[in-house]
């Protein structure tokens, strides 16, 4: 039907290889683009885009981050928030010390003040794996956090250990409408994801596959276990680093420690999990179902009481919400373990062999 | 039939809408009813709600213009604390009044926001402590008395205790805290205070929700301390009443913050709680003529907020209703000024708050005598009282020790000044004139 490729020829070995070989997949992706570009800006108002948009690009692109790191190169991380951390407050150093940057080079800067931070954490993953694994960089989230907590430098000796961030100004012109913010997260995180989608077809990228199925056969094979680990460890804490960043300055506004506590680690592990491991779709995917879900059922349940003309007890309402939400999580992953990026895969596979699927 | 049920719902939905754009002024009630601060959270959440409820059923809201609310779940979360503003900023004929954030966390993420907006935030008893400095956070008002304010108080009334406050020259003061920007606020003023009066500091951190504390409270057993600060909030003050009882430390040398200070603090504790001390700017009860009313006009006609009476003139629950009345009283105050019986816009809120004068008077006339203590706000000021009172738990009741205190004003006001034209500097804001009554 939709994905009917009859007619779409390779010739060329470049042809085969790009990005997306499906034509509906490039009209599809650059149409996704351009809504996001100039529709959604102009259609959607200062709440969607600055309490609901946003954040869910800013958790994509740490869920992104994350997913390099366990769904592609298989080594379990509960650091993640701690690497956000690190990004944000760095920024916010980056920014107060460093006269006249550029917001930019300060993100950059974040990002790889948590890639060091990520690289040393990282070490243990040359000797221990799996749960072992997740629990060493347990020790990097109560580690960033007790640090960014204690360390006057970080917050530059605010009483309370919060940061504000500091107004953004590109080209002169400041960063201040929701959708001015807006446009800022996703033009980084547009490139960041097709940075990743790139990587994951690189050489590098297919190390990082080939130490996840198997790293005995990787290092056999000659892919240098030490390097391609804490590669992996860098990007991905670079990224969960950019994330963060944008999540104090975008999102925000103002930052204390608390807000990346082990819980927000979890929460992106899930998106991984409920997305797809080793997909970027599927960070996507994941990102919107944890943060937006639970919006939409706060906001459908208010829409069923005006419709039904009924008061439900609020506790009621917020505990019904919870139980919802994780009764639908175990639903999915019953239904689908490998997440909801191989429910769309499978989608497309079944559409592409439409009206005759095997 | 389905279609039939849609298009009723559809009709039921735009007559909903149609409705509302009459003589309303809406105020968001963004607070906690699930997780750990659920017991805060419903609690203020209830007394602020029945408050407005009682004038709407008493006197039909606020000269004919009625009062409207609408309940978000914030789960005391910072990230859930915005949505929830941005959802509710533009409901009701003139957007959101006034934010009420009740998380010092939520109350930092929405300064700049608000301020951006013209939507005045309370931050009643909590919240940045800076900002009662008017001149430089013009939207921003932690009325009736800040954390710098009371940690003062607290000293000056531990002084009192042993003799003097010349008494205090080495003696050991022990904070313990919860882990975040709420439990770090006193940590400044304490330490220039023990520099002052030659007492020696030590800050434990409790980390968030606080339901482990035996490593903190072994230490609290080396240091010895003569007296304890208690900083916590929700699950964690019970914890720490157990964990202090478990190691033998005299309750009545734990003195809580307000936030430590409710029956949801103590009777989880049970027996360890007895003798505990607490400050607080509210007193509990269901006698004042105030709390006499809301009875009568909300909870015998079966629209109350808690459906365990027993809530009823809890410490949470007045304090809701001086949340409510502060409200109320600024909303009519904003009235007057820009015309009465029509809603009010948030800047013109911020004009009602700023100039609240709640004195004695108004407060017989209210029904709130010994509630809540006088309230007289204005441009340098956004604090306004200052005073605090203390309390004790006798294992059945809180029982007042003290009348209103008053806090070392000159000290709080020169580090909130300095850390209010650091945040200024910071952000190049122009600091108000206060000379000129602006709008």
């Amino acid at each position: 039907m939709l994905y009917r490729e009859a007619g779409q020829f390779k010739s060329t070995y470049s042809q085969d290889q790009q990005i997306f070989p499906i034509l509906q997949d490039r009209i599809g992706v650059l149409a996704l683009l351009v809504v996001a570009f100039v529709v959604v800006p102009l259609v959607g108002d200062q709440y969607w885009l600055s309490a609901l948009i946003t954040p869910f690009l800013i958790l994509a692109l740490a869920t992104l981050g994350l997913n390099i790191l366990t769904g592609y190169a298989g080594q379990l991380s509960l650091g993640t928030a701690a690497f956000m951390g690190v990004g944000a407050f760095m920024t916010y150093n980056a920014m107060l010390r460093i006269p006249h940057m550029p917001i930019l080079g300060a993100f950059v800067i974040g990002g790889l003040c948590a890639a060091a931070v990520g690289i040393v954490f990282g070490l243990p993953s040359l000797r221990i794996k799996g749960l072992y694994l997740a629990v060493a960089t347990l020790a990097c989230q109560f580690f960033v956090l007790w640090a960014l907590n204690r360390v006057g430098w970080f917050s530059n000796h605010s009483s309370s250990g919060v940061i504000t961030a500091q107004r953004i100004e590109m080209l002169g012109y400041g960063v201040d409408t929701p959708a001015a913010k807006y446009l800022l997260t996703l033009a980084i995180v547009a490139v960041m994801a097709l940075a990743a989608k790139n990587l994951m077809r690189s050489e590098t990228g297919r190390a990082f596959m080939a130490i996840r199925d198997m790293d005995v056969a990787a290092s056999v094979v000659g892919i240098p276990m030490m390097k391609t680990k804490l590669l992996a460890f860098a990007i991905s804490s670079f990224y969960c680093g950019v994330a963060g960043a944008l999540y104090a300055y975008t999102y925000l506004g103002t930052v204390e420690p608390e807000a990346f506590t082990l819980d927000l680690s979890f929460r992106v592990l899930f998106m991984v999990i409920i997305g797809g491991a080793g997909s970027i779709l599927g960070s996507f995917l994941g990102a919107g179902f944890i943060t937006l879900f639970p919006i939409f059922l706060n906001l459908a349940s208010r829409w069923l009481e005006n419709a039904l003309g009924i008061e439900l007890p609020h506790a009621v309402v917020s505990n019904s919400e919870a139980i919802i939400f994780g009764g639908l999580i175990i639903f999915f992953l019953i239904v689908e373990p490998n997440g909801l990026a191989r429910l769309w895969q499978i989608t497309k596979e079944k559409l592409r062999l439409w009206p005759f699927p095997h | 039939m389905k279609r039939t049920i849609a298009v009723t719902a559809l009709a039921a939905l735009a007559f909903a809408g149609a409705a509302s754009a009459q003589n309303e002024q809406f105020i968001p009630t963004n607070f906690y009813w699930v997780g750990p601060y659920a017991p805060g959270g419903s609690g203020f959440g209830g007394g602020i709600i029945d408050y407005m409820q009682m004038l709407n059923e008493r006197d039909g809201g606020i000269n004919g213009v009625k009062l409207t609310w609408e309940k978000c779940e914030t789960e005391y979360n910072n990230a859930r604390g915005v949505e929830c503003y941005e959802r509710s900023k533009n409901k009701g004929p003139t957007g959101a009044t006034v934010i009420h954030p009740l998380s010092t966390g939520i109350t930092y993420s929405l300064i700049e926001k608000a301020t951006a907006d013209r939507i005045p935030i309370i931050s009643m008893g909590y919240g940045r402590t800076s900002a009662a400095d008017g001149r430089v956070f013009p939207y921003v008002f932690p009325l009736i008395t800040t954390y710098w304010s009371q940690a003062t108080v607290m000293v000056k009334y531990m002084g009192q205790k042993m003799g003097g406050m010349d008494k205090w020259k080495g003696k050991k003061l022990v904070l313990v805290y919860h882990d975040s920007a709420y439990g770090k606020e006193p940590i400044p003023i304490l330490t220039d205070m023990a520099k002052q009066y030659g007492y020696e500091l030590t800050t434990i951190a409790v980390p968030h929700p606080g339901n482990e504390q035996q490593a903190q409270w072994l230490q609290v057993r080396q240091i010895k301390p003569d007296w304890v600060i208690l900083w916590g909030w929700g699950v964690m003050n019970p914890t720490a009443l157990k964990a202090a009882a478990k190691i033998g430390y005299p309750r009545d040398k734990i003195v809580g913050v307000w936030w430590s200070g409710a029956e949801e603090d103590v009777l989880p504790a049970g027996s360890a709680a007895k003798g505990y001390i607490s400050a607080g700017f509210n007193l509990p009860g269901s006698d004042f003529p105030v709390m006499k009313d809301i009875k009568k006009f909300v909870y015998d006609k079966g629209k109350g907020e808690f459906e365990d009476k027993s809530r009823f003139g809890s410490i949470y629950h007045t304090r809701g209703v001086v949340a409510g009345i502060v409200t109320a009283e600024a909303i009519r105050n904003a009235q007057a000024k820009f015309g009465k019986g029509k809603p009010i816009t948030g800047e013109q809120m911020r004009w009602g708050i700023e100039h609240l004068n709640i004195d004695d008077k108004r407060l017989k006339e209210l029904g709130a005598v010994g509630l809540m203590p006088p309230l007289k706000v204005s441009c340098m000021d956004h604090e306004g009282s200052g005073l605090v009172k203390f309390q004790q738990w006798d294992g059945t009741k809180w029982k007042v020790l003290t009348d209103w205190m008053e806090p070392d004003r000159k000290l709080v006001r020169a580090k909130v000044e300095a850390d209010a034209a650091q945040y200024a500097k910071e952000k190049s804001i122009q600091p108000r004139d206060c000379g000129k009554d602006s709008m």
